[in-house]
């Protein structure tokens, strides 16, 4: 690489007070990509997406931004550089969509200049973008999951940063809305040029719009790239300790991950149950699973 | 995240029969936790031993000391000594006094505690140390009464109304009353009555000059008489709240939870709070209010048995019965002259133990 | 959301926005183009002036009233310091230090009420965890009981007894770091044998003193002259500012501290700062007037209520609490005249009242 990226780590070690999640762990985030980070539950990638939005501090290693380590920016100005969608914020009581969104302009913010022409006109947009302009007077508490999560989206775009940390957008969310936001995802991606990283769980919405996947398992990270290049029954048998078969996507032709049957054995198993027979020994199925667990 | 992915469970047990499997774990399991149970009975026992001894030295104890032995000759054959009488007519039901009021506090802070799932809840929290001190308060200026045994009566008169108006205040509207509401009402109303009593104690110096005395909490010249007054109470408190146990650790889990699993919420939550009032309010009536006991011996309690309900209300009483007494002995041989009321004694004595064990363990959390 | 119309710079330009909801309806004040921009919500501006005019106007009544009664112009001229020698002796040595004192303690005691509601996201979140109040209490029993002290060595009592006990319960509650609930509980036993400490010297000691002690735990303003008013203005001077400028950030930590860092808000830094300040103001309070009660728990409140605003009102809190405490005062030294009650009495009996009300209220509709 001949320019270091915007956003990378090197030899992080992220632990919370004794327990270790990730030793040693280098990760570079493409400029201009769409960085979907996925891996079973507890495997770090929330973590890690702390750590890279300084967060989290890493016990040992370091996170750059724009060539400069992060920590050594005033917390305003990373916030100007980078924003993150955590994945619990609290919604203050009583108040409406546009004034949550207009707190996204805080770190642009100065003691004289509280509310800028310019500031009006981010915040109009970024309630554009995400849909919920018609909400602007309604109270956040009233609104449903997918729309809250549109506004606290919106939120984050009016900081107007091109680096966008997303942690697990889509959850509780129904499958049109999930849709909805990786869409705009996409089009964030596309038409302003931002970098986003998101963590997703849902594996076939990660190979269809992610430009560069990320695959962690137990802290490390297992395989990077191209989805179509490094998506294989083998990766996610190794990752998740599912038996799987992959299939080209029939609407975009990114893999798709289907997963293997196993209805037959529990079948087979309740009948040797009825015999009162043991059943046959089997091979291990999945090895991977404790060796990841 | 401890959560097992299910994937992982499943095709692990693939591997082996299912039923051993299943019996095998079934098996350890009921011997770690045979092992487990003995143990809190061998504790219990334990702390009842430590209690007899702590009874003995209290009887023992005072202005004329008796020795032990002879403490135990009177205590199992009738001589009809004048050693016997002091047992018999002044120490003895002091004693017997200090242990009821101990476990009443003990338990009506691990109810409460568990009700609210707040670690700082203490009885006092429905506002009846307050009820009860503003009744007494009414006793002494409006009816002149000065004597223990009537304020008894007023005590526990203003802790059970004070205590029902902050019940029926928290538990207004839909969700009833939730362990926030209980808190806020509770806070409200306390903060109203000790207002009001303090604009009569600092107009009135002989309402005053009781008052101190009372507010901090004493066994000094209780007698049967009140003992016999208040003892009703606090038995039907505590046999209450000894069936409120399994109810109380369902509704440690949330109440969406606790419904799910079948427990009558907000039966449990009344049931609770009127074993409370009970034992606190008979408690506090009898002896004044003594602070410490209920907020932190459920703490030891649950550091102890961990945070089954069912196990944290026994110790609670037999560990919050021991302070008192052996407070109450102490109070009587730390000054040259006269005596230390329990109500001091117990948080001098109790707090550095308290916070040595907040410092030394992982408290459980509720 | 409309854009406003843009005016030449650099006359001030004043755009009405579209009404909200809920009824409250925003100007933005731009000056100098953009160089000098913020946003008024007419209700807060409206609230806020009210506050300012009542609280006026009770200031003015507390000059007048009193077992000798001035009217209005010659409380006036004797603040000017002209007038007959008694008004001016009664005018400027006594009522209008005791004004401005409960003015600047119910000040500081609202704005500190709101730091610790805001930052423990808890209408009851209070000084008292730590051990400030009761340290404070026992530091002014001690020094009035044992030491026989007068008003000023009390003072002192109470803010060293407040801060030892504050740095006592941190020292023991650390331990690889301080856990929260290991402070609420070495806050519990520390409380515990302060109290005990208390109830000893006050069994003991003889009946007048002891109520002397007591009147000082209610929270009285009896006799506070220009000593205290000194005394509470240096530190609400430097500290209410102080606290005002770390308004947006507390704002945006009740988003959660995720968010809050997120958006460029350096969390601990903020929330230390805060602490320690509020604890400070809590502690010129008692220091003057004793810990009166319930101003640090309604006024925050009361505030928040009236504007409808969506977060922490600072300056709201600020108003309301000197107001609060300047008819409570007014209440006290007037209800049972000659009688003077200790406005710690009328703080609780009122301020509880209304909190009973207000949830009896917001409980029975359904709310909360």
């Amino acid at each position: 690489m001949s320019e270091p990226a915007r956003l990378w780590g090197e030899n992080l070690t992220l632990a919370y007070d004794q327990r270790v999640i990730s030793r040693e762990l280098g990760i570079t985030i493409p400029d201009g990509s769409l960085t979907v980070i996925v891996g079973p539950n507890a495997c770090g990638k929330s973590t890690l997406l702390r750590a890279l939005s300084r967060m989290l501090k890493p016990a040992a290693g370091a996170v750059h931004l724009d060539g400069r380590l992060i920590s050594s920016y005033p917390s305003k100005e990373v916030a100007r550089r980078l924003g993150l969608l955590p994945q619990s914020s609290i919604a203050p009581d009583g108040i409406t969509v546009a004034d949550l969104v207009a707190r996204g302009r805080y770190p642009h913010q100065k003691f004289l200049k509280q509310w800028s022409r310019a500031d009006e006109r981010i915040i109009a947009e970024a309630m554009a973008a995400t849909r919920v302009s018609d909400l602007g007077s309604r109270m956040v508490d009233e609104l449903s999951g997918g729309q809250r999560q549109r506004v606290w989206l919106a939120m984050v775009l009016a900081q107007q940063t091109p680096l966008l940390l997303l942690d697990e957008p889509t959850t509780y969310l129904d499958i049109a809305h999930q849709m909805d936001v990786l869409d705009l995802c996409a089009e964030l991606h596309h038409d302003r040029g931002h970098t986003l990283v998101a963590v997703l769980h849902d594996l076939n919405h990660a190979c269809r719009y992610a430009t560069h996947l990320i695959a962690m398992s137990d802290g490390q990270v297992v395989a990077q790239g191209d989805p179509a290049e490094i998506i294989t029954a083998e990766l996610v048998e190794e990752v998740f300790g599912l038996p799987c078969r992959i299939i080209p996507d029939p609407e975009t032709g990114t893999p798709l991950v289907v997963p293997a049957d196993r209805r037959g054995k529990i079948a087979k198993r309740a009948a040797a149950r009825q015999d009162g027979s043991t059943p046959p020994e089997e091979a291990p199925v999945a090895a991977g699973a404790r060796q990841s667990a | 995240m401890t959560l097992e992915r299910p994937s992982s469970a499943i095709a692990d047990s693939e591997n082996t029969d299912d039923a051993l499997a299943a019996r095998a774990a079934l098996n350890q399991r009921t011997t770690a936790h045979t092992r487990v149970q003995l143990l809190r009975v061998v504790g219990l026992l334990v702390g009842l031993g430590v209690l007899v001894l702590c009874v003995m030295l209290s009887i023992s104890v005072g202005a004329k000391p008796i020795p032990l032995p002879t403490v135990w000759h009177a205590l199992i054959d009738d001589q009809g000594s004048y050693n016997q009488d002091v047992i018999f007519e002044l120490r003895l039901p002091r004693t017997v006094l200090g242990i009821a009021i101990g476990a009443s506090l003990g338990v009506a802070g691990a109810l409460m505690q568990a009700l609210t799932r707040n670690p700082i809840a203490d009885p006092g929290l429905l506002g009846i140390n307050a009820g009860a001190a503003m009744a007494v308060v009414v006793a002494i200026f409006i009816f002149g009464l000065t004597d223990l045994t009537s304020y008894v009566w007023f005590g526990f008169l203003g802790a059970a109304v004070t205590a029902f108006v902050v019940y029926f205040l928290g538990s207004r509207g839909r969700t009833g009353a939730t362990p926030v509401r209980l808190a806020l009402a509770g806070t409200a109303v306390a903060a109203v009555l000790i207002g009001l009593m303090n604009g009569i104690v600092i107009v009135n110096d002989f309402v005053f000059d009781q008052i101190r005395f009372w507010q901090v909490g004493s066994l000094v010249g209780r007698d049967m008489a009140i003992f016999a007054q208040v003892l009703p109470f606090l038995l039907i408190g505590l046999a209450i709240a000894l069936f409120l146990g399994s109810s109380l650790n369902a509704i440690a889990l949330g109440e969406d939870m606790a419904a799910a699993l079948g427990a009558r919420i907000n039966r449990t939550r009344a049931v609770s709070a009127l074993a409370i009032v009970l034992l606190c309010g008979g408690a506090t009536a009898a002896a004044g209010p003594i602070g410490f006991v209920g907020l932190t011996i459920p703490h030891v309690a649950r550091a102890i048995t961990g945070p089954d309900q069912r196990w944290v209300l026994p110790y609670s009483a037999v560990l919050a019965a021991i302070l008192l007494v052996g407070a109450d002995t102490l109070g009587r041989i730390v000054l040259p002259s006269g005596e230390l009321e329990v109500g001091i004694i117990t948080a001098l004595v109790g707090a550095p133990v308290f916070i040595a064990l907040v410092r030394r363990t992982r408290m459980a959390q509720l | 959301m409309s854009t406003t119309k843009s005016q030449p710079a650099p006359a001030a330009d004043r755009t009405r926005q579209g009404r909200r909801d809920s009824g409250d309806a925003v100007r933005v004040v731009r000056l100098a183009g953009d160089a000098v921009s913020f946003r008024l919500r007419t209700r807060m501006t409206f609230i806020y002036g009210t506050l300012v005019a009542a609280t006026l106007v009770v200031f003015a009544i507390t000059l007048m009233v009193g077992d000798y009664e001035i009217p209005l112009p010659r409380v006036l001229l004797a603040l000017t310091g002209e007038g007959e020698r008694l008004d001016v002796f009664f005018v400027q040595g006594m009522r209008l230090p005791r004004a401005l004192t409960a003015i600047l303690v119910g000040a500081a005691l609202g704005v500190a009420g709101a730091v610790f509601q805001s930052l423990s996201r808890n209408p009851l979140g209070s000084p008292d965890i730590i051990g400030f109040t009761s340290g404070a209490a026992t530091g002014a029993v001690l020094t009035i009981l044992v030491l026989g002290g007068g008003m000023t060595q009390t003072s002192i009592g109470a803010v060293i007894g407040g801060l030892g006990t504050a740095g006592l319960v941190y020292l023991l509650a650390l331990k690889r770091g301080v856990q929260g609930y290991r402070l609420i509980l070495v806050g519990i036993g520390v409380n515990a044998m302060l109290l005990s400490a208390r109830d000893y010297l006050m069994t003991r000691a003889e009946l007048t003193e002891a109520m002397t002690a007591q009147v000082w735990l209610v929270g009285s303003l009896n006799g506070r002259d220009w000593t205290q008013v000194v005394a509470v203005s240096c530190g609400t001077g430097v500290l209410i500012p102080l606290i005002l400028g770390l308004g947006p950030r507390l704002r945006l930590m009740e988003m959660g501290e995720d968010s809050a860092r997120a958006l460029g808000v350096p969390t601990q830094a903020t929330q230390a700062t805060a602490l320690l300040t509020a604890s400070a103001l809590t502690g010129f309070g008692i220091a003057v007037a004793g810990p009166i009660g319930f101003i640090a728990l309604a006024a925050p409140q009361l505030a928040r209520r009236l504007v409808r605003a969506n977060g922490t009102t600072l300056l709201g809190a600020g108003l309301m609490g000197g107001f609060l405490l300047l008819t409570a005062d007014l209440i006290a030294q007037r209800a049972l005249a000659p009688i003077q009650l200790p406005v710690g009495v009328v703080t609780a009996v009122v301020g509880g009242s209304y909190l009973v009300w207000l949830l009896y209220r917001e409980w029975r509709t359904g709310r909360g």
